[in-house]
């Protein structure tokens, strides 16, 4: 008998802890498609940590969701499974099992402060990388742009220093090397 | 050369002919009239006129099961798609191939809160396989034919096609079906060989081994319940089906061990329990079958078949999955099984064999007799007795003590022939599902075993039985409870019988007879026979109420949160207390 590390043998995906993944989807850009796949997620109580979703391939109609979602082994290869099985989804690739790829958001984040806490801020922002894309003689917008935990680290030590508001994308991400997502 | 243009209307019902659609369940209102002054103006495409929309799907699921092909349906906007929506489900749990075309309010006035506005597509999206909304008349030649695609393909379900009226009165190009594949769904049909050989390896190497097999094979064809047939009786497995599967088998054969899980035989589910390779086809390990599942099966290798592949892995983790579809897969196995002239190891399958004939010596079926008054499970082996003889015979049921009874007590030999609300569990199928088989065979013996609740849900069907004069039997097996509900309350909740008792029940004589239907009633066990017989004999449609023994309880039985060898039995059972505190929260 061969041994259970076989190619035909299902890799037994059954992992205790729930562990973080970003999934992307290629789907036919029409009406009903994104409710298709977030009524999918809430109807089986699967997580949503984040989804973005935009028409990138015009010619061809397509559009490509990112999900970042979390489950056990079992609960990601049924979400996966159960998103395949969606008439108008064309492909469904697991970035985080699939190896390497490069996640990156973007946040806007207004901060009112004068004095001592404006300049510390500006100066925070240009170790981060930040730029200012609107300011007043009290407020700064910032927009930064980097994976989800540098955006959480700017985000916590803007608090003190007068963040007033925030906005976030959400994850897109794409993976390394020369292939494509449907090759 | 330009082709002369038609209205929408008159598009669809080209496309269904093309489709080969001959009969059509449906129920007129405002926004679908188009469609149905077309139907008035042909004579290719049946219209079978029901009581309430919900009769419509179900009959459509009735003659879909029946014959293979996909079940079409027709309601209008608003009320009629939310009637419809309970039977899109069922037929999505069941993987039922169906289209349903539902009229929607014209297209400047979706969103406006129009008379008989509803979401159709929103409301049914996560009841339907797939939905559409029609919003140029260009796009419906493509959809109609994609519709019948997507409901046929890879593991069958509903589709909606949402119309809106000023669609279904525009003028457009009709186009015929092509066959070019779709950009999108294309389910894989033929199983990875190496899979398949290594699948062949297990089995004869099973000291211990079990088939168990659903519905999928079914929805696959004749062809691959032959295939199945052959292969098991190749072998010399044991076989056990599931409520679906009823009839991918010869129910009559040695080598099968009855239905499986929580009111399947003893001996199928002892024989899961301990089995060493386990065979599934076409099943998918629903919580009916498993019982607990981390003490599902514990020491077994698992092999499974089937064409969806979220059906891998959702509940039971198996060792060897194989994605295709069951007829494909098993023409396959039964090549390389005789290629690789593979041998079942004869010594541990007799043994196994005998340890199944001590669980078959329990005859967990057994129930005491009574002199006075109808056992219901005499009533339904009578039934089986009495139309064996005939090929002919569709079963229909609603859901209950019934539905299980009918399910351990009829013998079905073939494929098709066994229509029963699996999945959704639904009350009132088994009336207009019938109405549907019997269209789609109408000179064949159509029963719906039924219980005296589940019939109320959908009662008025009789009213299209009258109207088309079929000749379906309705057999009311009579315990004046819904009788589930009771079991669960006398098992569960301290025999409280929170309103489980229906009084002012009709007279089903006289409800049949006000139909001009023929109407029985039958109390003494001595004249039990006899009613049947005229029952069947009588060319009309009959209502027989058998009137059962009303505590009569359902066994054997797994009870919630229980595993498959810690089954309960109609003669030793403890009722107080069987079910264990955190069994009590499952359904």
């Amino acid at each position: 008998m061969k041994d259970l590390s076989d190619g035909v043998y299902a890799q037994n995906p059954y992992t205790e802890e729930d562990k973080k993944h970003t999934i992307s989807v290629l789907v036919d850009n029409e009406p009903g498609a994104l409710a298709r796949v977030v009524g999918l997620f809430t109807g089986r109580g699967y997580n949503i940590e984040s989804l973005t979703v935009a028409e990138t391939r015009h010619r061809q109609g397509l559009s490509r969701i990112t999900i970042v979602t979390s489950g056990t082994g079992m609960i990601i290869e049924q979400i996966k499974a159960q998103l395949n099985r969606l008439v108008p989804i064309h492909s469904v690739s697991d970035l985080t099992m699939e190896g390497p790829s490069v996640e990156r958001e973007l946040a806007m984040v207004k901060v009112v402060a004068t004095g001592e806490k404006r300049v510390e801020s500006l100066r925070i922002a240009d170790n981060f990388r930040a730029r200012a894309v609107d300011s007043t003689l009290e407020s700064f917008v910032f927009e930064i742009v980097g994976n989800s935990c540098k955006l959480d680290a700017f985000i916590e030590l803007m608090k003190p220093l007068g963040l007033v508001d925030l906005c976030r994308t959400g994850v897109v991400a794409i993976a390394r090397g020369p292939k494509g997502l449907d090759e | 050369m330009p082709t002369k243009q038609l209205n929408g209307s008159a598009i669809i019902l080209k496309a269904l002919h093309d489709q080969d659609v001959e009969v059509v369940f449906g129920y007129p209102g405002g926004a679908v009239l188009p469609i149905y002054d077309e139907i008035f103006k042909q004579n290719k495409l049946r219209h079978v006129l029901v009581r309430q929309e919900g009769g419509a799907l179900h009959a459509a699921e009735g003659y879909a099961r029946s014959t293979g092909k996909v079940g079409c349906a027709l309601v209008t906007s608003g009320p009629g798609a939310t009637n419809a929506v309970t039977g899109l489900l069922d037929a999505m749990l069941d993987s039922i191939p169906l289209v349903c075309l539902c009229g929607q309010v014209p297209t400047h006035l979706i969103g406006n809160d129009a008379f008989q506005e509803a979401d159709t597509t929103g409301i049914t999206r996560p009841c339907t396989k797939h939905n559409y909304l029609v919003k140029d008349i260009k796009d419906l030649p493509r959809i109609m034919h994609e519709a019948f695609y997507v409901a046929q393909a890879g593991r069958p379900g509903p589709v909606v096609i949402d119309l809106p009226k000023d669609i279904l009165m525009e003028m457009g190009d009709y186009a015929p079906p092509t066959k070019v594949a779709h950009k999108s769904y294309n389910p894989q049909v033929k199983g990875d060989t190496a899979a398949i050989a290594e699948a062949v390896k297990l089995l004869a190497n099973a000291k211990k081994p079990i088939i168990y097999a659903g519905g999928g094979v079914i929805n696959s064809g004749p062809a691959a319940c032959k295939l199945l047939t052959q292969f098991t009786q190749m072998t010399g497995f044991p076989i056990t089906l599931t409520l679906m599967g009823l009839g991918a088998y010869p129910g009559s054969d040695d080598q099968f061990l009855g239905m499986l899980g929580m009111h399947g035989t003893y001996e199928a589910n002892l024989a899961m329990h301990d089995c060493d390779v386990m065979l599934c086809v076409g099943a998918r390990f629903d919580d009916r079958i498993t019982g607990r599942l981390d003490a599902f099966s514990p020491n077994s290798k698992k092999i499974h078949i089937d064409i969806d592949l979220s059906s891998i892995n959702k509940s039971v983790m198996v060792d060897l999955p194989i994605i295709g579809d069951v007829g494909h897969v098993m023409e396959d196995m039964l090549k390389i099984w005789k290629a690789s002239q593979a041998k079942v190891d004869e010594k541990g399958l007799a043994k196994w064999w005998k340890q199944i004939a001590t669980w078959r010596a329990k005859d967990c079926l057994a129930y005491k007799p009574d002199s006075k008054i109808i056992k219901p499970q005499l009533a339904v082996q009578r039934l089986q007795a009495l139309t064996q003889e005939r090929k002919d015979v569709y079963i229909t049921t609603e859901v209950g003590q019934h539905q299980m009874w009918a399910a351990q007590h009829m013998k079905f030999e073939s494929p098709n022939h066994w229509m029963t609300s699996g999945g959704l569990g639904t009350m009132g199928y088994g009336l207009p599902a019938a109405l549907g088989a019997q269209v789609a065979h109408p000179d064949a013996l159509v029963i719906d075993i039924a219980g005296e609740a589940s019939i109320l849900m959908n009662i008025q069907e009789l009213g299209t039985i009258a109207q088309y004069g079929l000749p379906v039997k309705v057999f009311i097996l009579n315990n004046q409870y819904m009788g589930m509900v009771r079991q669960w309350q006398e098992l569960l909740h301290g025999k409280r019988y929170s309103e489980s008792y229906m009084d002012g029940m009709p007279d089903f004589i006289k409800l049949a007879e006000s139909f001009g239907l023929h109407g029985m009633r039958v109390t003494d066990p001595a004249d039990l026979d006899a009613a049947i017989i005229e029952m069947i004999e009588t060319d009309n449609s009959v209502i027989l109420d058998v009137a059962v023994t009303p505590e009569e309880n359902c066994y054997p039985m797994i009870p919630s949160g229980a595993a498959h060898n810690e089954m309960i039995f109609g003669t030793d059972v403890k009722t107080e207390g069987a079910i264990a505190e955190d069994g009590m929260v499952l359904v």
